[in-house]
């Protein structure tokens, strides 16, 4: 009998970082621009969306949605209203999303071609802890809340809105009503993710929409550049 | 919530390595987890009897290291390590500091094995002198 220390020194998801890799250079080699949409459950992703396919399928985009839940496929059937090809992935009790799934997915996905899109939504389990830490191959991370919420979220959940690309505050039609102090929530959203972008919205009023579109096609057109 | 597939994970990972000398047991699994990686330890600790059970894992102790998060300054230019709960700010010159440098971490950084006997011991350390047995980065101290 002998003990003997090996050294690994290697990613505890070393096995999703890889396939997130390769799935980033594949959504790259297809001009595909993916966004990874995370947030609490409630926060109002899927109403978000669903403006955000119209707008996009109205300029003429091509656009699909893979949306994660533990079970049930409302919100794919809420989001397909819109036209758009849209995935169910259930996770049947996985709090979150991972590159697996991902790829796994997108290949039983019949009649898509990641080539003839221009966006694709990942649409995470509402979950602001677990999905932080499964790369899903996304050009941009959004980390979302809602004013309902409260303002501290980002202090409560710092690693999520620290691994966060950029930020959307949703359901601003609220904003008086909850009494949502304004500076505040983005004063902590700067602490934990400094120069992060914000973008506040409402699915219901439509206000903040204009200014996300328009980053979605300035960011697109990067993706068709590299 | 998602430590039960991180401990799955690194039980994969372990078994992988371990399975150049066959026949061991693994009695210590080292673990490196930046502050920021929102792995519960406590979490870990409680699902890996259950993940490691029927593997060359069951019965080992993990030993988790937590790593503090250190930010780069751009303002002052100094590493420092922060309190994040209160945002990621340069303690010497207040102002914000997003340049993560460490924290974040989610690595094992090493295992202790005990080998099954002293013939695979024996092959075990040939292999190592031969020095081709070991994938992707994994070195060894006896």
């Amino acid at each position: 009998m002998s003990t003997r220390i090996v050294e690994l020194r290697q990613g505890i998801l070393k096995k999703n970082d890889q396939l997130a890799r390769a799935l980033r250079e594949r959504f790259g080699a297809a001009g595909v621009l993916v966004l990874n949409l995370v947030s609490s459950p409630g926060t109002g992703k899927t109403s978000f969306l669903e403006i955000t396919l119209r707008e996009l399928r109205a300029q003429g985009a091509r656009t699909a949605v893979l949306v994660g839940d533990l079970e049930t496929d409302n919100d794919a059937r809420r989001l397909a209203r819109s036209g758009v090809p849209v995935k169910q992935v259930n996770t049947h009790g996985i709090c979150h999303l991972d590159a697996e799934m991902v790829g796994r997915n997108l290949d039983v996905w019949e009649g898509l071609a990641l080539a003839d899109l221009d966006y694709l939504f990942i649409e995470n389990v509402g979950n602001l802890v677990c999905p932080s830490s499964y790369d899903l191959g996304e050009r941009i991370r959004v980390a979302m809340l809602s004013v309902t919420e409260g303002e501290d979220k980002p202090l409560k959940y710092p690693t999520l809105f620290n691994s966060a690309d950029i930020a959307v505050i949703t359901k601003i039609d609220l904003a008086a009503a909850c009494e949502f102090n304004r500076e505040l929530a983005l004063g902590n959203l700067e602490a934990i993710r400094p120069g992060i972008r914000v973008f506040e919205t409402s699915a219901k009023t439509g206000a903040g929409m204009e200014e996300w579109l328009r980053f979605l096609t300035s960011q697109q057109a990067g993706t068709m550049q590299s | 919530m998602h430590e039960l597939s991180m401990a799955a994970s690194i039980v994969e990972a372990v078994t992988e390595s371990v399975a150049a000398y066959p026949g061991a047991r693994v009695r210590q699994v080292r673990l490196r987890v930046g502050v920021l990686s929102a792995v519960v330890e406590d979490s870990l600790r409680f699902c890996w009897e259950i993940v490691t059970e029927g593997s060359a894992l069951a019965g080992s102790e993990l030993v988790v290291t937590v790593l503090p998060v250190v930010v780069h300054c751009a303002s002052c230019n100094a590493l420092s390590e922060v309190e994040y709960f209160g945002g990621l700010r340069c303690p010497r010159c207040g102002e914000p500091a997003g340049d993560v440098r460490q924290g974040r971490e989610l690595e094992i950084e090493s295992i202790e094995i005990e080998e099954a006997g002293e013939m695979e011991d024996a092959v075990a350390s040939q292999t190592h002198r031969a020095g081709s047995r070991f994938p992707g980065g994994i070195e060894e101290r006896v």
